[in-house]
């Protein structure tokens, strides 16, 4: 039976990215989480290879693609060994420019969209203060008019691939307090009083470095506002419907991975004279990874089929992606644990690539809105109030 | 400007089990099969060739109705047209007889510069369809490239053997074969996997190609296999212990073997 995620165009897909991700990326994977960055060849080779413009409108230098083709991207990337770090950090761009591609501002396409998804610039979304994270509306960078300038203050923390971005889709207050005075500003990395900190030492996702930023009276043209002045917070959270489902996409396709990596373990490693797979817990264990895994990845592939209608409810979508997040990330949290738990001693070893999974799939819960968030939005969604 | 017909051969998948059929020919229709691996440096040189200066890519292939799966593959990498040769009586058919079909299915498509091959197909392993063509075609044949350098309508390669390394070259129509040193060949994009499915793909018989039926096949194969046995399994070796005539054991068992 043929599915929306099974046609042939999307099985060859899966084919060539699986094949990108092995020669690409896996043989490198490991010398990239140890240099704590991936290198800009990566972004060339994979703008060559057609991954990184995946899901962007030709129009504006991408690849064309829908949501079903970015997922079958990432799946297989992952499930060929890749990982979620991998995958932050060569696809920051996913975050950095929907909003600047809805905008449909010319200009602004053409100086970063373009040459970011040809792989030539390198471009980061920064929302995160040190004072807030999820609570976007409180955020307290700000730009003041001055001219034909925003002149930007302030500080943010947390910005995937912020030490290597040539520009930073940043969100400033330009106008009073709450949701209305935020807006989106392009900022070019190389302007006086801009830094980036070194990167941020993680608990995982060692190939994706993580920036401190500091503005320091930067003064950006006006012309590089995303959009009306003051719509930023809207952008921002159009955004994160998609940027949630990506992420359990991660979640779920890092599962699938440790999965099979713990499949084929148990079927080589003999203990007591019987391989692993000889034993009835560890059966029931596999058996019950597998159940989280298909049940996460069939509910997210099936929210995220529902965005495609072209009625979509956007509340029910924000509601969606919400749960299948959490329910992504939780699948994989059991998955990893347990993943690790079969492969022993084995799989404490910083050379086993279960324990890079244990560690990368810790963020999950918490960027892109941490679960409780998520939870707490569900609930207003929902209309759970007392 | 070059037009170039490559050919593409889709074999079973190395991976799977090999099967053959009631006649000892291999199973191609019951197992999954792909576009043969030393193919995609035929296809990526003829790309790099036409990308340079202009002309177009066709790729061609003989094989049954599953082979189609194989020009679409090369025309997702970015072959512009295809030609499968599809027809029951071909099956079966030898060396001889699949460069018959080619060279007619060449004559055919007429408006070329350049027939480029694999070294081999990864099933066959023969190595043989490029001569015989050019042979049949009656053109220069530049075999085994592993590096190609065109200088108006004159291609000159390099062609390493285990003794010495030729320069080769030859001008007008020619047969190039290329090996697995000549490139690295890129796999199909998105944009490349659906602009595929808008591309030409003719299907043609041997009575388009005014061949009949008794010219292919099982029957007018110049040999024929009689009988085959997968390699028997690996026998446990023998250990020899040391109880300090060692060495004198493994010369014995050596000699045993006639190695010594």
């Amino acid at each position: 039976m043929t599915t929306p995620w099974t046609t042939p165009e999307r099985v060859a897909l899966r084919e060539s990215v699986t094949r990108f991700a092995q020669t690409e990326v896996v043989p490198h994977l490991r010398d990239w989480e140890d240099d704590g960055r991936v290198p800009r060849e990566l972004h060339r080779a994979a703008a060559a290879a057609g991954v990184l413009g995946l899901g962007f409108a030709e129009s504006v230098g991408g690849e064309g693609g829908d949501a079903v083709d970015v997922t079958t991207q990432t799946e297989a990337l992952i499930e060929a060994g890749a990982s979620s770090g991998l995958c932050a950090a060569l696809f920051t761009h996913g975050i950095a420019l929907p909003h600047v591609v809805a905008s449909g501002q010319a200009d602004l396409v053409e100086r970063y969209v373009r040459p970011t998804l040809a792989g030539e610039t390198i471009g980061s979304l920064a929302v995160t203060e040190p004072g807030g994270g999820s609570d976007v509306a409180a955020l307290t960078t700000r730009a003041r008019r001055d001219g034909d300038h925003l002149v930007v203050d302030g500080t943010k923390t947390f910005i995937t691939s912020g030490t290597r971005a040539d520009f930073v889709t940043t969100a400033v207050r330009t106008g009073g307090p709450g949701h209305d005075g935020i807006s989106l500003l392009v900022v070019d990395t190389d302007l006086p009083g801009f830094t980036a900190s070194r990167p941020l030492a993680k608990m995982g996702w060692h190939c994706s470095d993580t920036a401190e930023l500091a503005y320091d009276g930067v003064r950006v043209p006006v012309s590089n506002l995303v959009g009306a002045e003051g719509s930023g917070f809207v952008a921002i959270m159009r955004q994160f419907v998609s940027e949630r489902l990506s992420l359990a996409v991660q979640a779920y396709s890092t599962a699938q991975r440790c999965l099979d990596l713990a499949v084929a373990h148990a079927r080589e490693r003999e203990t007591f004279g019987r391989p692993l797979m000889g034993r009835q817990v560890v059966r029931h264990q596999l058996v019950e990874m597998h159940r989280l895994t298909t049940t996460a990845r069939t509910y997210t592939r099936s929210v995220v089929e529902a965005g495609l209608a072209p009625d979509a409810d956007p509340m029910r979508q924000a509601l969606d992606a919400s749960i299948a997040k959490n329910d992504a990330v939780d699948a994989c949290k059991q998955v990893v644990d347990q993943a690790v738990q079969l492969f022993g001693g084995a799989g404490y070893l910083r050379d086993s690539e279960v324990e890079r999974h244990y560690r990368d799939s810790r963020i999950l819960g918490i960027g892109g809105g941490a679960d409780e968030v998520l939870s707490d939005l569900a609930a207003k969604l929902l209309g759970y109030a007392a | 400007m070059a037009n170039i017909v490559v050919l593409v051969k889709y074999v079973p998948d190395a991976t799977g089990d090999r099967t053959f059929t009631s006649d000892n020919t291999v199973d191609r229709v019951g197992v999954d099969g792909l576009l043969s691996e030393l193919d995609e440096y035929a296809v990526e040189e003829a790309l790099k060739v036409v990308e340079a200066g202009d002309g177009e890519v066709t790729v061609l292939t003989v094989g049954p109705e599953q082979a189609a799966d194989a020009v679409r593959k090369a025309l997702q990498i970015g072959a512009h047209k295809g030609v499968h040769v599809l027809d029951d009586a071909i099956a079966g058919s030898d060396a001889a007889a699949t460069s018959l079909v080619l060279a007619k299915a060449i004559e055919k498509i007429a408006d070329y510069d350049i027939v480029m091959t694999g070294l081999a197909s990864t099933d066959g392993a023969m190595s043989v369809v490029p001569a015989m063509l050019a042979e049949r075609l009656g053109l220069p044949q530049l075999t085994f490239a592993s590096e190609l350098t065109i200088e108006g309508d004159t291609i000159r390669i390099r062609r390493d053997g285990d003794a010495a390394t030729e320069t080769i070259e030859a001008s007008g129509k020619m047969v190039v074969s290329v090996t697995d040193q000549i490139n690295e060949p890129r796999y199909p994009s998105f944009k490349g996997i659906m602009a595929a499915k808008k591309k030409p793909v003719e299907t043609w018989s041997i009575a388009d190609l005014g061949i009949e039926a008794s010219q292919v096949g099982t029957a007018a194969a110049w040999t024929k296999v009689l009988s085959f046995e997968p390699r028997p399994p690996r026998t446990a070796g023998e250990i020899v212990t040391d109880e300090g005539d060692g060495g004198t054991k493994l010369a014995e068992y050596l000699a045993s073997k006639k190695f010594v």
